[in-house]
């Protein structure tokens, strides 16, 4: 088999510590702890081996990627390979300090995360009293300093009648981009989902207000928007094809094809503490596993856009069917199609699961 | 007719730059949330814009490289470097 094409963006999910709780967090279930983090001079050499391998862009994530005190150290070291560095967080830990710290050390851009325009909805869902106002600090601070910022929103049932007020206050406070991403339901997002899968309603009334919101604000705003994939009928092309443009490390090393690639069972999961990142992108079971076409089952295998959406998900199939290795169930051609139909028809809680240490599952 | 004026000076916008990928052998703008794949000519004209160079300077050192007649340059220049200042990769 030939050599695949090097990935284009890595994901450093520095730490999975956050001050915040969001029950629709992508961390896994089994969050890991302080003690089995990577040390700043591994984290170096990944980025060295990332930017050999040709990874152009290095987005700085977590949990709370703040609460490494080896971040700026970890930024301009990223910068002195020339990869593009991105920093994901809460803000709740941005202070003025830090962020001159981060815009010397070459930081290029800042996603800062809000919960809701609501002062009261956004501190339910992130579990943190005063993570507003802090947010909104940071913002200020972060388009002061002239870092191009985006705003991320996660959407869901409980906040996404403020879609247009989520946009305005983008555009308030400095942002070149706002992120309107409605909750994908893996892990947490998956655990919680009676309470946060949005009607039909709902969706279409989003979807209008962000095309409204285009028409208003033309190219003066980017507004990416993700829409849940349970009211689809074409499967996602999930991070662009499984090992093709996309790498995640986890806190420990652990080398991942995406966010969710751990819930897959009986494959060994490759750490950078013991082989290269280019040997785990090009060879290791977990990224060959679904590379490509080959491993697809009907009706992928005979489909014209094997190519386009590349089978969708594994982690979606295998969290809904029972096994990865089954066509996405959004596909409408999916034999299981109706378990996603069924789940958007199901009764809505009110109640959700924080994402903390002490709410971690038990598993057998 | 041109958009920019001659002694203009370019620069990337914060968050913005240019890269040789040499993986892929390609130029790239390396963009939030996105990498841009400069051409041959693009990456040619922007291997030139560091924010001390005027639109007038860049034309003449590329009229002189290729040896190729100067409204043609000027032409293929101003077009690039008004279209990326519209998309606010240049700020002038």
């Amino acid at each position: 088999m030939s050599t695949p094409s090097p990935p284009m963006s890595l994901l450093a999910e520095l730490t999975h510590r956050c001050p915040l709780a969001c029950p629709y967090c992508s961390n896994p279930l089994e969050l890991e702890r302080r003690t089995a983090e990577l040390d700043t001079a591994t984290w170096k050499r990944v980025l060295d081996e990332a930017a050999a391998l040709g990874v152009l862009q290095a987005h700085f994530s977590g949990g709370e990627p703040m609460a490494r005190s080896d971040l700026v150290e970890l930024v301009a070291h990223a910068r002195s390979r020339d990869l593009y560095t991105n920093l994901i967080t809460s803000g709740v830990m941005l202070d003025a300090t830090r962020l001159q710290a981060l815009a010397e050390a070459g930081l290029d851009h800042v996603q800062l995360s809000f919960q809701d325009v609501d002062e009261a909805g956004a501190e339910r869902i992130g579990g943190l009293r005063g993570a507003q106002a802090k947010k909104l600090t940071a913002a200020r601070l972060v388009a002061a300093e002239g870092i191009p910022l985006t705003l991320n929103f996660v959407v869901h049932r409980l906040n996404v009648e403020r879609v247009p007020a989520m946009i305005t206050l983008a555009r308030e406070l400095g942002a070149s981009r706002v992120e309107i991403a409605h909750t994908q339901y893996y892990g947490w997002g998956l655990k919680n989902r009676g309470a946060l899968l949005p009607t039909r309603e709902q969706l279409e009334e989003a979807t209008a207000a962000v095309e409204a919101a285009r028409r208003a604000y033309g190219p003066t705003l980017v507004i990416d928007y993700v829409t849940p994939d349970y009211y689809a009928d074409q499967p996602k092309p999930c991070m662009g094809g499984w090992g093709q443009r996309f790498v995640n490390i986890s806190p420990s090393g652990r080398v991942l094809p995406c966010h969710a690639a751990e819930t897959i069972p009986g494959v060994i999961f490759p750490n950078v503490r013991d082989e290269s990142l280019s040997a785990i992108w090009n060879d290791a079971p977990l990224f060959t596993l679904f590379r490509g076409t080959e491993w697809m089952p009907e009706p992928c295998r005979s489909c014209a856009l094997k190519e386009t959406d590349w089978g969708g998900c594994r982690c979606q199939a295998l969290a809904l069917t029972g096994d990865a290795a089954n066509t996405d169930p959004v596909c409408s051609l999916s034999p299981f199609h109706n378990r996603v139909k069924a789940a958007v028809e199901e009764q809505r809680e009110n109640e959700f699961l924080y994402r903390r240490y002490e709410n971690i599952p038990e598993f057998s | 007719m041109n958009n920019l004026a001659p002694d203009c000076v370019p620069s990337f916008a914060r968050g913005h730059r240019l890269r040789e990928d040499v993986v892929r052998g390609v130029w790239v703008i390396q963009a939030p949330e996105k990498a841009l794949i400069a051409d041959p000519t693009a990456a040619a004209v922007l291997q030139l814009v560091d924010g001390q160079v005027s639109v007038h300077e860049i034309i003449d050192r590329l009229a002189a490289a290729y040896d190729a007649p100067r409204e043609v340059i000027a032409g293929d220049v101003d077009a690039l470097l008004t279209d990326l200042v519209e998309r606010k990769v240049l700020a002038i």
